[in-house]
């Protein structure tokens, strides 16, 4: 997704990581990690994206993803998915070890909250179900993004909802997905809000479809890129 | 026969035989944490003035009847046959009916009376609770029928919460057909979200601590 | 979806005034429990959720044991424990016994159990009156309806909805004030109690140790229907036990606080058989009806064993964006939210409705919340694919099917996915980099009509990611 229609979020992430001294590497191999497959109850297929990652980035000393939920699919899913396949499950084992959502990195294997960024806007935060709920992530985009410079952090009432994105449910339940997304919206307007951050692109795509269809005055960006920003 | 067939159904699809016995369990989770009396009280009395009923303290038998007798004055009362009402004086007590035993009477009675008094088994602080325990002492209908109902119950009785009570009484069953825990006056909110107090049990709780 | 559960849902939508009604009352539950279970509140509420839940998994991998302990135990104190395969067995029971009794009027108290069998019909058509006494029960049993949620059972009807059934059903004037309709509710089911023959409860938890049913509420009429009638029945699924009584401590600091936010309900009866010698008051005889219904299926694979943990508290209907949106109508069955998703097709059948697996964004909130640790997104997933796979038996959504293996294929060809992804992004409409509302009728079809139906779609970016890698 980042690849096809937010390219400017793995350039963003390129440019922090590099900032901090990180060598990046782009396994051109790469292609997705299965999840769609594999919620929409095609495992089998999913399976097949599955393996085809393992062989892409097995070399790779650490994996950092632009996504909760893509992270969280190879870290806690591809363990359920290979249950029979005991050779690929340990391969997907030791991988996941290596797979980091991109502000965990940060946070827990860099072990900065202060990347240098300037971006001066008011700001709310928004998790990714998968992150938060699956990953445990909370606390460290919130820390990353206090240490901004000008940036005014506000945070929604209630803090933690569903953007009704959930992959093909989107589009299997629109009409639920589309009431999910207004009500996560009319949260981010009260926060008086001009940029929603998210680490999560299929949330920031739902909420962007959202806040455009309905002319709202807010634009939405990828934690990469605030972080990034100079 | 369905006992039979379900058992079947079970034990088959869990792996097990007939008589296999569980394995054992761990001893029961029960942590009896370390509070004083003077605590205990304010903490029950902050908990149920919470839900919006009455705590009175008396520090003798003697006031808590005074208290009663002020609180039913002009109205009438049914009291179970706790010995400590007794003690208190308050079965005594003009407007006070007590002593009944016969079930149809005491129903009767409950479903006429303003007052139900009852003493408690038990006070638990860390929730504004009273445990009543079904026994000749104490009817059921007491604490439930009248709609307003009034407890007195000596400080002694006051436990620290859930913990402590079920490490007293490891199996209530073994002692009553019925332990029951009130934690403030009757309610509901099934008309949109609107709360009324009162619904079926007593709409009133006043609860007076002796001691 | 089917037609019906497309239906239901829009219906639900497009319902302003229901849409506020459901998310306020579930946001009222759900900020009392957030509260009641903080960690400054109940610091030991993480070790109590997974002491809840192994309790719960002992029991359901030994249930036969603790069903027969459980009715030695009812027995040793008067009481009678009735095994019933199924509905038809349980009315049979409770017709049978009515009718040796000479029993006419039965009261009732709240029971998705009883729901789940529809008692009350089957009772009403051999001529006995059965009274639920639960105020939002008593609601939607005037208006012939099921409960709208496992603890708010009216949550749907407002207070001229209840003043026009009140008007009608019991023959008073017009009343909207609710607490005065409150009062008459109150009146009128007052004197079903106290001339009631039979009381049937369900029960929230069996304890093995002691033969006995716990029943929590906040009315008191529960206390009324197990207390004022000479006869005792609950009804209660046979998952319902837990081994103690001593465990009472954990699952009772769990329950209420899961299910109101409250810290006890108000009204919580530990009951174990008929009144004893020198009580005065309480039933004379005291049954407990174990139901199987469809549970030792359930038992039996142990992956969604776990699903017969519920204790029926309604956390995860309060926590679900999707429950709170939809409201209970929507669901096909008497469980509703979270946990109706995975109990539906397990007791019912995938093919009862087979797009309620999907019906989730997946988000996890339900699993945070549950007291007792049931993964219901795990189970969601794993009934999804079982659905697939039973579509591939039947031959059936073959087109969706093709499109995820046309996915897995381009996505295990890196240069045909560059390239699919070059041919997207050339033939892409183009808004001057703004969000797209609409495009071309040629492309305008399918998943992406969908999307559009809702919201509007990103513009396609000139370079991918890939492309512009190369050239940094």
């Amino acid at each position: 997704m980042v690849d096809q229609l937010m390219p400017q979020v793995g350039i963003a992430m390129a440019d922090v990581l590099e900032r901090l001294g990180y060598r990046v590497d782009f396994p051109e191999e790469q292609t997705c990690c299965g999840q769609p497959a594999f919620n929409s109850g095609y495992r089998a297929e999913a399976r097949t994206v599955a393996r085809h990652f393992i062989d892409t980035f097995e070399q790779s000393e650490a994996v950092v993803v632009p996504s909760g939920s893509c992270a969280s699919m190879v870290v806690h899913h591809y363990a359920e998915l290979f249950q029979k396949e005991p050779a690929t499950l340990s391969r997907a084992e030791s991988l996941a070890k290596r797979v980091w959502e991109f502000s965990e990195f940060l946070t827990r294997v860099a072990g900065v909250e202060d990347v240098g960024a300037r971006f001066e806007d008011v700001v709310t935060y928004h998790d990714g179900c998968h992150s938060l709920r699956e990953m445990g992530i909370r606390e460290g985009p919130r820390r990353l993004l206090a240490r901004v410079r000008g940036l005014d952090l506000r945070e929604m009432q209630p803090a933690e909802e569903c953007c009704g994105f959930g992959g093909t449910f989107s589009v299997k339940f629109a009409e639920l997905s589309g009431a999910m997304a207004r009500t996560r919206i009319e949260a981010i307007l009260r926060t008086g809000a001009r940029t929603v951050v998210s680490a999560d692109p299929s949330c920031l795509m739902q909420i962007q479809g959202v806040l455009s269809r309905a002319g709202a005055p807010v634009r939405t960006l990828h934690l990469a890129e605030v972080l990034a920003s100079r | 026969m369905s006992r039979d067939h379900i058992l079947h159904r079970i034990r088959t699809a869990l792996g097990r035989s007939p008589g296999q016995a569980a394995p054992e369990l761990p001893a029961p989770r029960i942590r009896i944490p370390l509070v004083d009396m003077e605590s205990r009280i304010a903490s029950f009395r902050t908990r149920l003035e919470q839900l919006a009923g009455r705590v009175h303290l008396a520090a003798t038998p003697e006031e808590a009847r005074a208290f009663v007798a002020d609180a039913i004055a002009g109205k009438c009362a049914v009291a179970s046959n706790a010995p400590y009402l007794v003690e208190c004086g308050i079965a005594a007590l003009p407007e006070v009916r007590s002593g009944v035993t016969d079930r149809a009477e005491l129903r009767e009675l409950c479903a006429t009376m303003n007052f139900g008094i009852t003493s408690a088994d038990y006070i638990l602080a860390d929730t504004g609770t009273l445990v009543m325990i079904s026994s000749p002492r104490e009817a059921r209908m007491i604490s439930l029928l009248p709609p307003a109902h009034i407890a007195v119950v000596p400080r002694e009785r006051i436990l620290t919460g859930l913990d402590e009570l079920f490490s007293l009484h490891p199996c209530p069953s073994g002692e009553t057909s019925s332990m029951v825990l009130i934690t403030g006056p009757s309610r509901t909110a099934d008309i949109e979200q609107i709360l009324v107090r009162g619904v079926h049990g007593p709409g009133e709780v006043t609860v007076v601590i002796v001691g | 979806m089917s037609i019906e559960f497309d239906r239901k849902i829009h219906k639900t939508l497009e319902d302003a005034n229901l849409q506020l009604a459901v998310y306020t009352a579930t946001a009222r539950l759900k900020d009392g429990r957030t509260e009641v279970v903080s960690p400054a509140e109940l610091p030991d509420y993480q070790e109590l959720r997974t002491q809840a839940h192994d309790l719960k998994k002992h029991v359901m991998e030994n249930l036969d044991s603790y069903l027969e302990e459980f009715e030695r135990n009812v027995e040793a104190h008067g009481g009678h424990v009735v095994y019933a395969k199924d509905a038809t067995e349980v009315a049979d029971f409770v017709v049978g016994l009515a009718k040796e009794r000479g029993a006419h009027l039965i009261v009732k108290g709240k029971s998705m159990t009883s729901e789940e069998l529809d008692l009350n019909e089957r009772l009403e058509h051999e001529g006995l009156e059965a009274v639920e006494t639960d105020l939002g029960e008593f609601i939607v049993q005037l208006a012939h309806e099921r409960p709208y949620h496992i603890v708010g059972p009216s949550l749907h009807k407002t207070r001229y909805d209840v003043a026009d059934l009140f008007t009608k059903y019991l023959g008073i004037e017009r009343e909207e004030v609710p607490e005065k309709q409150t009062a008459i509710a109150r009146g009128v089911l007052r004197k079903k109690f106290l001339a009631a023959d039979m009381g049937i409860s369900g029960a929230n938890m069996l304890v093995a140790d002691s033969g006995a049913v716990v029943l929590v509420e906040n009315e008191g009429n529960i206390r009324l229907t197990t207390s004022a009638p000479k006869v005792h029945i609950a009804v209660a699924g046979i998952e319902k036990l837990i081994p103690r009584a001593q465990d009472l401590a954990v699952f009772l600091k769990l329950l209420a606080r899961s299910s109101t936010g409250q810290r006890l309900s108000v009204y919580t009866s530990i009951l174990s058989g008929p009144r004893r010698p020198g009580e005065i008051d309480g039933p004379e005889e005291f049954y407990v009806v174990l139901l199987d219904n469809g549970r030792t299926r359930l038992l039996a694979d142990r992956a969604k064993r776990q699903s017969l943990y519920c204790l029926r508290c309604g956390a995860c209907l309060n926590a679900c964006p999707v429950y709170r949106k939809i409201g209970g109508h929507s669901f096909p069955w008497v469980y509703s939210g979270p946990i109706g998703a995975i109990l539906t097709p397990q007791f019912l059948g995938l093919g009862h409705e087979p797009a309620l697996p999907f019906a989730s964004s997946l988000c996890g909130a339900c699993k945070e919340v549950c007291p007792v640790k049931i993964e219901i997104p795990e189970l969601l997933l794993s009934l999804r694919g079982e659905v697939r796979k039973a579509e591939a038996r039947d031959r059936k959504n073959l087109l969706e099917r093709l499109s995820f293996r046309l996915f897995a294929w381009i996505m295990t060809h890196p240069r045909l996915y560059e390239m699919a992804g070059r041919v997207a992004a050339a033939t892409a409409p183009s808004d001057n980099g703004a969000w797209i509302s609409k495009v071309p009728a040629l492309m305008n079809f399918g998943p992406l009509r969908t999307w559009l139906s809702q919201r509007d779609l990103p513009p396609a970016p000139r370079k991918s990611f890939r492309e512009l890698w190369r050239l940094r």
